[in-house]
């Protein structure tokens, strides 16, 4: 499944390389979005292949929310063309991109505070029982499922009855997380996804996304860090203002390159500074080469 | 660090599991009691309660069989009502043309049998038809044009009370729709709608069964269905609600359909009970409706309540209104009792939301 282990001879701005035998899931072309008179998004292209990770990084109001709206069906594009497995598709609600397999962990986390925790992980695709007049919710499954989910992300709740608006920023952004890699079957879009996590929490979520990678589904990652992006990303996008300024894969561009496409050149002298003390302190998950390819590694902190 | 073979998986195995059954351990169990008060609907059912006893104890008269059956009566008729409104309230809406609608929909059946004199089951389907597309045009409305449904439905308050007053003088040339008692098909309709049967000797009308059984039915469908957890989910929360797949056009424009179907039934009640129908009647109702679902625990501002909730506010309704009378007091009174339990209640509701979402 690793795809992006060709020669990088092309430039520095060029279309994926990707697994010959299959084409892209999603695929934008030159697309844009403007609200009214806000040009949010310009003559975007991005593409996301199976058993890919492909991060978009930028900074705040660059427009990668508004981005991944477009594919999750939550808006529609006003220019540019927007393809799923090759055919355009204009989604008028997101759930036709839930139908196409297409689950997001956005960045508001749509969540509804009222409701119980088992409700908000199971809306809109309830588990139900029974012939149609008297179809009716499989609460015990469901229970039993979101507990399991939770679990696996190290969220142990005492009560999932409770509402989530009573869960912590970071549990509450676990529940989204999980419901969205319960539900996604082949592309995943993570908003910001470790925003608000501790360690171990966003330590589980680099896992996760390195495991639906793994299962084959193609995933957006957008995160302001970095490190994260380059831990597990097959191929990097960093938008400015609305338009693409970089595209490359993993072997087009260095984690400090990466940084500096990031950060603006200007900036970099001073980011430089604080990396080195991000370092000191996150030693543990700079990819070094036995991370990648030992599992049990970066476990360790896992085990409470 | 090579940059040739990172493409690699971090992790090629999912995520372990995590420990066992171990619970956080940090939530301690609340006392059974206090959990059940922190609810609405125990707390409307105590009050409906302590409002039963005053009144047993001060107006003997309700004491009587019969005169609980009036209260029940006077009950189910808003109660009926009550529970779609608090459905559609509990979905984030109000509907301030519910009181009128139910004056349409009677008006609407009578004039339909009446004038074409035909069965009146043909107006009685045509009155159906009629407050459903009310219900459609609102829920329509709302959802095409993002208006607050208070702006939407108090149109539709103002159109259909003017609507009602002048169709009827135009066709009728009154104020009241003619006698449609001998018309074929009025006592089945009477039979479904309007009759009375006995219990132990106590005459009993059919709508507080009606009453009842719609209760159960949405009690089921809020807490054990899709439509119900999308019900709460459109009130709660409506941007979330749209982003994981709910059909918010669908579940709104059906809630307002609901509170259409709500208004035929009481309509077609009060035609088959009366034989005649008021067209000015109807207006303030709404209010009586909507207060019915916020003292039974609904959130003004949706995404919480119950369908059983209103039942027990409705039954405060008809308790009082019947028990001012039975006591021998000013019938005045019965709006200032209303506004007393209404703020009562509301200040309860305010204080479940705050402890439910305390941080
Ligand atoms: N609903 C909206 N209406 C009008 N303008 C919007 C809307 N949503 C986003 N924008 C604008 O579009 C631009 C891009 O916003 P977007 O949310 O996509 O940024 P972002 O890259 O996700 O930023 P962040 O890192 O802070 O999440 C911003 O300038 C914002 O003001
Ligand atoms: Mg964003």
């Amino acid at each position: 499944m690793a795809s992006t282990n060709g020669t990088g001879t092309h430039g520095a701005v060029l279309a994926d390389k990707a697994p010959e035998k299959e084409g892209p899931i999603v695929e934008l072309r030159s697309a844009g979005k403007s609200y009214g008179n806000i040009r949010a998004l310009h003559g975007v292209d991005l593409k996301v292949f199976p058993s890919q990770v492909t991060c978009v990084l930028g900074d705040n109001g660059a427009g990668k929310s508004t981005l991944i709206k477009i594919i999750s069906g939550l808006h529609q594009h006003t220019e540019g063309e927007f393809l799923v497995d090759d055919a355009p598709v204009r989604f008028s609600t997101p759930r036709e991109a839930l139908d196409k397999g297409i689950a997001t962990v956005y960045q508001d986390l749509a969540v509804v505070p009222l409701m119980p925790v088992w409700r908000n992980f199971f809306l809109g695709s309830e588990m139900t029982k029974g012939p149609w007049p008297l179809r009716r919710l499989d609460i015990e499954q469901m229970k039993k499922t979101a507990d399991e989910e939770l679990r696996n992300m190290g969220i142990i709740l005492d009560d999932l009855e409770q509402p989530i608006g009573t869960l912590s920023g970071g549990q509450r952004q676990c529940v989204a997380i999980a419901r969205a890699v319960y539900f996604g079957a082949r592309v995943l879009i993570l908003d910001e996804p470790t925003a608000a996590l501790g360690v171990k929490q966003s330590g589980v979520v680099l896992k996760y996304i390195a495991a639906a990678r793994d299962r084959g589904l193609g995933v957006i990652f957008i995160t302001h860090n970095p490190h994260h992006a380059y831990m597990v990303g097959d191929h990097f996008s960093v938008l400015r203002l609305g338009t693409m300024e970089l595209n490359a894969s993993r072997d087009e561009v260095s984690l400090e390159e990466l940084t500096n496409h990031m950060a603006g050149g200007t900036e970099l002298a001073a980011l430089k500074h604080e990396l080195a003390q991000v370092r000191g302190v996150d030693v543990e998950e700079l990819p070094e080469e036995e991370d990648l390819t030992a599992p049990v590694a970066t476990s360790g902190e896992g085990k409470s | 660090m090579s940059m040739t073979q990172q493409a690699e998986p971090a992790v090629t195995t999912p995520p372990a599991p995590g420990p066992g059954k171990a619970k956080d351990g940090r939530t301690t169990e609340r006392p059974l009691a206090l959990r059940l008060l922190a609810r609405p609907e125990v707390g409307v059912f105590l009050g409906a309660v302590a409002v039963l006893v005053f009144f047993l104890i001060t107006a003997p008269p309700v004491r009587d069989g019969s005169s609980m059956a009036n209260i029940l009566y006077q009950s189910s008729t808003i109660g009926i009502m009550a529970l779609p409104v608090a459905l559609l309230m509990i979905g984030g809406e109000f509907d301030l043309s519910a009181g009128v609608a139910v004056i349409t929909s009677a008006l609407t059946a009578s004039m339909i049998s009446y004038q074409l004199t035909m069965n009146v089951w043909v107006g009685v389907i045509v009155a159906l038809i009629v407050s459903l597309a009310v219900g459609l045009f609102n829920g329509w409305m709302l959802v095409k044009t993002g208006l607050p449904s208070f702006l939407v439905t108090l149109g539709t308050f103002l159109i259909l009370q003017g609507v009602n007053l002048a169709v009827t003088k135009l066709i009728t040339g009154n104020v009241a729709t003619d006698d449609i008692s001998d018309m074929d098909g009025f006592d089945q309709a009477k039979a479904l709608f309007a009759s009375t049967f006995e219990v132990g000797g106590v005459n009993v009308k059919i709508t507080v069964v009606w009453w009842l059984v719609f209760a159960a039915i949405a009690t089921w469908v809020l807490l054990r269905t899709k439509y119900g957890n999308w019900i709460f989910a459109v009130g709660g929360n409506q941007q979330s609600a749209r982003a994981v797949g709910v059909p918010v056009t669908f579940t709104k424009i059906s809630l307002f359909m609901l509170v259409g179907f709500g208004a035929w039934f009481v309509g077609m009640h009060q035609l088959f009970s009366f034989n005649t129908v008021q067209s000015g009647e109807g207006v303030g109702q709404e209010l009586i409706y909507i207060a019915a679902a916020v003292i039974g625990g609904c959130l003004l501002t949706g995404g919480a309540g119950s369908a059983i909730g209103p039942v027990f506010g409705a039954f405060m309704f008809g308790m009082v209104q019947q028990g001012i009378v039975y006591a021998g007091w000013n019938p005045d009174w019965f709006k200032a009792f209303l506004g007393v339990m209404l703020l009562g209640a509301v200040l309860i509701n305010l204080y479940v939301q705050r402890t439910a979402t305390r941080r």
